[in-house]
């Protein structure tokens, strides 16, 4: 895995419409390199086509993405890893395999690969399930493989696109803290889509509330303390629940 | 248990009636006929039993008719399904053709590639391909064309080529699919082997059978239907099999 790469993220004027559907109005933003940008919003308002277009799957209709200065789609595919709302783990595949995906992708041999993805096993509480099929695995450590293999892929950008939304409540709290402390051993440039406000507070740096669609930002939100060791107090804490409070009246104020 | 009993009972039960009918000349009787026109199913087990080097010998040719049939269909089905799969032009333009080919006769055409091709094997490996191309092109290019778009845009985004998409997200998800198209194959295959036979051979189940009839050697006609039944029998269940080895992940 490449560490050296700090990428600065922005998004200058970015609109995109599917023929006479505009999911996004003008939108500009800016992740800070090794920063976690979160975005907020209701359901349908084009987060994921955010993501898509920051990835290089889909190129804006107006407005430019840039990514450590290269705005081409190309570029754009190349910096970026998409980790999909669902974990989409090919079931044909054991954990590792999976795991070892964008390294085989990129031309890596299977056991050159496998020992790569096994070395970060352990560190990520994956051990012992290597060789497991991904239906044997819980919903968490589903979401851990797939977030290994999002990783793995070496890539100075990761999208993720609500990568807890499918887990109850008590694992998506652990797999917060867990995705923390991944961050804070391996920082990467992240841009986080979520609807849950506190995720957002708790994991990011910045947070942009968006409104309904056609997307536009509604406020914009410095987060007191990110990933911070100790969730369960960082997410008390007076100045949390007044951030989060003034998401919420973001949120509900753009939603209407 | 129950569930392998009651077909075999039923089996049982048949043939015992069989049996019966036919040795007491009640069907000859009632279709007045000659009494060896109706054999019994103890006077089959005994032509298969006597005819059993040659039965063997025809079977083995049919075999090999629709093994090399239902392999050249596999070839030429996946190779068109994953290239319409890759162009949608050649899809549009192919397709149609493609649904066009099986409302060919093979009645009719059948006649005409013994005529050019001889009274070999080519012809009748031909007609199984023409006949089992289809389920198998259809089913793969359905079975392509139903991976999750989601999944696409992850591999995209995980820096894998066309090629790899295809290796390790397309084909894998297609498998369930081309076994359904080959199971459809295998079961119709015999009968196009057979017809193929049927309109001009020197070997197989299907000429034997034809020859039978002319030379009223019905008991061996019925030996001869037994060996090609249980041979598709156990090719369907072989295609089984492999589904269970190969898919390992439903």
């Amino acid at each position: 895995m490449r560490q050296d790469t700090r990428m600065r993220l922005e998004i200058a004027g970015v609109s995109h419409s599917y023929g006479d559907l505009s999911t996004l109005d003008s939108l500009s933003l800016a992740g800070e390199a090794n920063g976690v940008l979160g975005l907020v919003g209701p359901s349908g308002c084009g987060k994921s086509t955010l993501l898509e277009l920051i990835c290089g799957l889909q190129d804006p209709s107006a407005g430019a993405i840039s990514i450590g200065g290269a705005t081409a789609t190309e570029a754009r595919l190349a910096r970026c890893a998409l980790m999909p709302q669902r974990d989409l783990l090919l079931p044909w595949y054991s954990a590792i395999d999976n795991a070892a995906l964008a390294l085989r992708n990129q031309g890596m041999g299977r056991r050159e690969a496998r020992g790569a993805a096994a070395g970060l096993f352990g560190r990520f509480g994956l051990a012992g399930f290597e060789a497991a099929r991904p239906d044997e695995l819980s919903g968490g450590m589903r979401q851990r493989v797939a977030f290994l293999r999002t990783l793995i892929a070496g890539k100075p950008v990761l999208a993720l696109d609500e990568p807890f939304a499918a887990l109850d409540a008590i694992t998506r709290a652990e797999m917060q803290a867990w995705l923390a402390a991944a961050l804070r051993t391996a920082p990467r440039t992240v841009v986080l889509v979520t609807h849950d406000v506190e995720e957002a507070l708790y994991l990011c740096d910045r947070v942009a509330v968006l409104s309904a669609r056609p997307a536009r930002i509604v406020a914009e939100l410095a987060v007191p303390r990110p990933r911070a060791p100790e969730r369960d107090a960082a997410v008390t804490d007076a100045e949390f629940v007044n951030a989060r409070e003034a998401a919420m009246r973001a949120l509900r104020e753009g939603s209407r | 248990m129950r569930r392998r009993l009651l077909p075999l009972g039923l089996i049982a039960f048949l043939l015992g009636a069989w049996q019966v009918a036919a040795s007491t000349g009640a069907i000859a009787n009632a279709l007045s006929l000659e009494d060896f026109l109706v054999p019994s199913p103890a006077e089959i087990a005994t032509s298969l039993w006597e005819n059993r080097g040659l039965l063997a010998e025809n079977a083995w040719v049919t075999l090999k008719e629709i093994l090399l049939g239902i392999l050249c269909a596999l070839a030429v089905g996946v190779g068109m399904a994953v290239l319409m799969h890759r162009w949608r032009l050649l899809r549009d333009a192919a397709y149609p053709l493609i649904v066009a080919s099986q409302t060919i006769p093979v009645v009719v055409i059948a006649p005409i590639l013994v005529v050019w091709f001889g009274y070999g094997i080519g012809p009748k490996i031909f007609v199984v391909a023409l006949f089992c191309f289809f389920p198998i092109t259809v089913n793969v290019l359905d079975g392509l064309r139903s991976v999750d778009p989601e999944a696409v845009k992850m591999m995209r985004s995980l820096d894998a080529s066309r090629w790899q998409r295809l290796r390790r997200v397309e084909a894998p998800a297609a498998l369930p699919s081309l076994f359904t198209g080959v199971k459809i194959a295998v079961v119709i295959s015999p009968i196009a082997a057979v017809f193929a036979e049927w309109v001009g051979a020197d070997a197989g189940l299907g000429r034997l059978i034809q020859s039978d009839l002319a030379n009223y050697q019905v008991a061996r006609q019925f030996a001869a239907v037994v060996v090609l039944s249980a041979m598709a029998l156990a090719l369907i269940g072989l295609t089984a099999l492999a589904e269970r080895r190969v898919v390992t992940w439903r």
